[in-house]
């Protein structure tokens, strides 16, 4: 199971990479993406949704179940990332790079874990 | 009497020996004893399937079957082809489910594929979903589709199907939605009045094709003006007018919705029949209910498959955007049948037909004296007269002459419809009868 | 197997049709110019005996319930007579219009009545409606009524509808359509509403509850009338969700545990045939108090608050429902309950017989649930593998995943019109393949092997959907 030491990890296996202290990309983990299966499509959040730590800001399908996707940070959607709206197998195939949407205006980044702690917990 | 189970009083005991039991009635342990029936229901005794088909036709006697239907309103008197029917008929076809097991329902599968392909087609649009249950039905559930967080309004022209207004309002009471009407002006929505509504707030305006009085609308129009306003354009189409009239693309529809059951099923009392709705690629995924889709198994062969079901209730569950399960899977069946076997020649001639036969009748009652078209504007097979006697005097007439009339709209109107099913010599005939009532 | 079926398109030859009209005996009108559609549709041109092979050989890749065993549980896959055809296809119900006038429809009217006094007495209901055209349909409408009963009261805090965890997914998607919250309640081990936990949820923000029964793992939930009481008397109402009706046909009536709403599934409980996915019909029943907020039909010129559908409800399949109770009648409406009832259990015992484990061991009401989580862990085995290997067999897989409660959970309903050997056959087959599995586990994740295609792509399809044919434009 790929884990990267740079980024930030969440309960709900979502990954954290910050840009700057307020800036961040979220994605999902590889354990998530494994767990998961192929997926089929996104539901992306909208630019400019306000969003706070544990809100549903998107969904991501599999052929037969669909899961949500939890904001790890609270801030505002800065960017959402569309390639994934007619390519959601990238989330598969490298899902460090697929980035599912920016949150700037970080206000709000309790609970995150490093790679060791998350690596715990996965191995749970 | 009749109650097709097939076990001997043997079998069943011998099952029942087989579970450690010795009555029916220990199967029932779960049951609260209270709530258990100690009574039979108290519904008539059982009949033979002889005498309940009696029973049946003695009901279906106390109907009049009309030798000719000038009623529409929603739901048409077209001729259905004899074929249509046979095949429709085939057990398979009746008797199985929701094709969920693609091996088992390849062709059950392709034969809503091939529906989704001919709905496609006919309303220029790229997608369809499966069916929904009625053109009422449907026209709600394209305007849930428009819906966003900003904008939650629909607009609809006064000049709708009764039903279709009242469903898209029930449907709106449920999510605390807000309907707004747009009035109608001469037979026809109003474009002034359309223009005022079309607020920040609004998401989809819906008009009917043509409209409930019969009367085409300038949809390409009204839907250009709904476009400046960036608000959605839900067209409801007569599906038999589609043949002829300009498509759901060719007027700037976001979303064709309608019934289809012009399309070889039968009046039935005004049910089954077909909600169809068909959109653009970039609305499809919003389309409620069942849609199949093409693929391959493992050896390359060519398979379909119930798809994009993660938007279903069955697997989203509350964050469904609808909650449709059953569809009317075998009136789109039917409706394939049809449309495959008139093809694209055989309903132009249908709705040719049904609007020439409409004009033919509009204007040989207008000779009679007192009788005139209350809208001025075209149409396409439904039309309305003023009367110079009460509607009901001539509802009488025809019925006489075993002959179902027009509408009664009000003490003098009429809303007519004529399909290709009606000959000249009838509607003479009709001609003549109305004569008579408003002449004598 | 059998070659593949080219679409209808894909047969169309040009110029190829059928004459089916007579020729136009009055002058012809043409659309002005601009409403004329501007590309004619491209429909296939095909002949009669074209169309009627074509079908034939569809039909000959379906698989109905009248051509063989149809456990899919929760969908109550019943023979369907051919006798209730026969009638809904008379004239005097096919000919007649909706909006005919009253006395020429009499018949329809009349029928309309008897099959809502007969449903009435089936269910302990005070009144239904039968415009409603499917289960789920049903299920908004009965929101929808129960939602007008708490406003006319003045009582608009109640914005909350319970859901056990094991329903129908129709169930949440429903309630939320009729504007409502949606409160999960948990699941005992036994199965069954956890009391405990329901009780934690009442208030006075709660609409009412929506209970299947028996529920989804095909058990009865024997606390039903403390569950009623304690609804009751949080204020709520209570939702019967009729898809299990079978098994309590003729045996009790949801009207006398307790419940407000009922709907119920025609195109199950009452052998109207499900015609490949519908017309069903759902008609809605309600206790007196909720009599006033029943749909009506604009289009009639009655006024009222909710309206679902147009004009009737799918009246051609209540035709079938009234046939279905008029032959069975008092005395044998009881006999379809207790035989599903047999039958369920029976097959149930004769699946462990052959190695298999239920959900729950206990007795079973119409269906059961197998889990084959073991099975899966052991050797990799999934239900998926089990049930496509059934249609080897030529046997429809039982509902799949369901309730999803259960890991690797297989449902069946083999409802009452299945035979002795029906039964036992299909529990040989069921051993069969396990002892396949346990010999070949790999060889299990292909099957079937002799149905017309194998397992299809479906990651494929959802990802770049192909949804109608594209034809070549000349």
């Amino acid at each position: 199971m790929d884990i990267r030491e740079d980024l930030f990890y969440t309960e709900s296996h979502e990954w954290v990479k910050f840009e700057d202290d307020t800036t961040a990309l979220v994605g999902l983990s590889d354990f998530a993406q494994s767990e998961l299966g192929d997926l089929v499509f996104v539901n992306l959040p909208e630019e400019g949704d306000e969003v706070a730590i544990g809100d549903t800001i998107a969904d991501v399908e599999s052929v037969k179940a669909v899961s949500d996707v939890f904001a790890p940070v609270g801030g505002t959607v800065a960017a959402v990332n569309e390639e994934l709206l007619d390519a959601p197998e990238k989330i598969n195939e490298a899902p460090y790079e697929a980035w599912l949407c920016k949150i700037e205006g970080i206000s709000d980044k309790t609970g995150l874990m490093n790679a060791d702690e998350y690596e715990a917990l996965i191995a749970k | 009497m009749a109650n097709y189970l097939p076990h001997t009083q043997g079998e069943q005991e011998q099952m029942l020996s087989a579970l450690g039991m010795s009555s029916m009635d220990e199967l029932f342990s779960q049951v609260p004893s209270s709530v258990m029936l100690k009574e039979p229901v108290n519904i008539p005794h059982g009949m033979s399937q002889m005498e309940t088909l009696s029973a049946m036709k003695a009901l279906a006697g106390k109907n009049t079957s009309y030798a000719l239907t000038l009623r529409g309103a929603g739901c048409y008197d077209h001729f259905i082809p004899p074929v249509v029917t046979r095949m429709a008929g085939k057990e398979e076809f009746v008797t199985a489910y929701t094709p969920y097991q693609a091996e088992m329902s390849q062709g059950l599968l392709q034969s809503i594929f091939e529906y989704q392909s001919l709905m496609s087609e006919l309303t220029g649009m790229d997608a369809s979903n499966a069916s929904v249950y009625d053109g009422a039905s449907a026209a709600a559930e394209a305007a849930v589709m428009c819906r966003d967080r900003k904008r939650t309004v629909t607009l609809v022209s006064e000049a709708v199907h009764p039903d279709t207004l009242a469903v898209i309002k029930t449907y709106a009471y449920g999510t605390d939605h807000e309907v707004r009407v747009v009035p109608m002006k001469d037979g026809v929505t109003d474009r002034d009045a359309l223009s005022e509504l079309l607020a920040a707030d609004v998401s989809a305006f819906y008009v009917q094709q043509p409209n409930f009085f019969g009367q085409f609308e300038d949809a390409e129009g009204l839907f250009a003006l709904c476009k400046e306003a960036k608000v959605k354009c839900i067209l409801g189409a007569n599906s038999m007018a589609l043949a002829i009239m300009k498509s759901g693309a060719e007027v700037g529809a976001d979303i064709v919705c309608g019934d289809a059951q012009p399309f070889g099923l039968a009046m039935a009392f005004g049910g089954p029949s077909l909600g169809f709705m068909t959109t653009t690629t970039a609305m499809q995924r919003k389309l409620p209910g069942r849609i199949v889709g093409q693929t391959t198994d493992a050896e390359g062969r060519r398979a379909f498959v119930l798809t994009l079901q993660a938007r279903e209730q069955h697997i989203r569950r509350e964050k469904a955007s609808s909650n449709i399960c059953s569809n009317q899977a075998h009136c789109a069946l039917t409706a394939s049948i049809y449309l495959n076997y008139m093809g694209a020649s055989g309903i132009a001639d249908a709705a040719n037909s049904s609007m020439s036969k409409a004009h033919y009748l509009a204007q040989q009652l207008c000779t009679i004296d007192g009788v005139s078209l209350k809208y001025a504007g075209g149409y396409f097979h439904e039309f309305v007269t003023v009367l110079p006697k009460n509607a009901q005097v001539i509802e009488d007439a025809l019925a006489a002459e075993g002959i179902l009339s027009g509408l009664i709209l009000s003490d003098h109107e009429m809303l007519w419809c004529v399909t290709e099913k009606a000959s000249k010599t009838q509607l003479d005939s009709v001609v003549a009868a109305v004569k008579g009532v408003c002449e004598a | 197997m059998s070659e593949q079926v080219l679409l209808s398109f894909e047969k169309s030859v040009r110029g190829r049709r059928s004459e089916v009209l007579p020729v136009l005996d009055v002058p012809a009108i043409t659309l002005p110019k601009e409403l004329q559609r501007e590309t004619a549709p491209m429909l296939p041109e095909l002949c009669e005996v074209d169309v009627s092979r074509h079908y034939a050989q569809l039909a000959n890749r379906t698989h109905g319930v009248n051509n063989g065993f149809y456990p899919l549980g929760s969908c109550t896959m019943k023979y369907n007579p051919a006798l209730h055809e026969i009638a809904a296809g008379l004239e005097g119900f096919t000919n007649v219009h909706p909006l005919a006038p009253k006395g020429d429809v009499q018949g329809c009217y009349d029928l309309m009545d008897e099959l809502q006094t007969a449903l009435c007495e089936i269910t302990g209901m005070d009144a239904f409606t039968l415009q409603p055209a499917a289960g789920a349909h049903g299920e908004f409408t009965g929101m929808l009524c129960i939602k007008a009963y708490h406003e006319s009261r003045g009582d608009t805090k109640r914005t909350k509808i319970l859901v056990p965890d094991s329903a129908h997914g129709t169930n949440p998607a429903s309630a939320v359509m009729a504007g409502y919250e949606i409160i999960n309640v948990s699941s005992r081990e036994d199965g069954c509403v956890d009391i405990e936990h329901l009780k934690t949820l009442l208030s006075d923000e709660i609409a009412g509850i929506m209970l299947t029964n028996p529920n989804t793992l095909g058990l009865f939930e024997k606390d039903i009338l403390l569950i009623s009481e304690l609804i009751h008397g949080a204020g709520g109402l209570l939702y019967y969700d009729g898809a299990n009706l079978n098994a309590i046909l003729g045996v009790a009536r949801p009207g006398d545990m307790g419940f407000d709403v009922t709907h119920l599934n025609l195109h199950k409980t009452f052998a109207t045939p499900h015609g490949g996915g519908g017309p069903g019909s759902g008609p809605v029943g309600v206790k007196s108090a909720l009599i006033p907020f029943l749909p009506k039909v604009a289009s009639c010129g009655e006024a009222g608050k909710l309206q679902v559908k147009g004009f009737h409800g799918n009246f051609s399949v209540l035709v079938k429902a009234l046939c279905y109770i008029k032959t069975l009648g008092s005395d044998d409406l009881r006999g379809v309950g207790e035989h599903a009832v047999l039958n369920a259990n029976y097959l149930l015992h004769q699946m462990k017989a052959q190695g298999f484990t239920p959900a729950k061991d206990t007795i079973c009401m119409h269906e059961f649930v197998l889990t084959l989580e073991e099975l899966k862990e052991r050797i990799g085995v999934s239900a998926l593998d089990v049930a496509k290997s059934l249609i080897d067999h030529g046997i429809h897989p039982p509902t799949m995943y369901f309730p999803m409660i259960v890991h690797e959970a297989l449902m069946f309903e083999p409802t009452e019109t299945e035979s002795m050997e029906t039964l036992d056959q299909a529990a040989l087959v069921m051993g069969e393949i396990l002892r396949e599995a346990q010999n070949d586990p790999e060889a299990m994740h292909h099957t079937p092997h002799n149905a017309v295609i194998g397992r299809p792509d479906e990651v494929k399809a959802a990802r770049n959907p192909i949804l109608r044919y594209q034809p070549e434009r000349a």
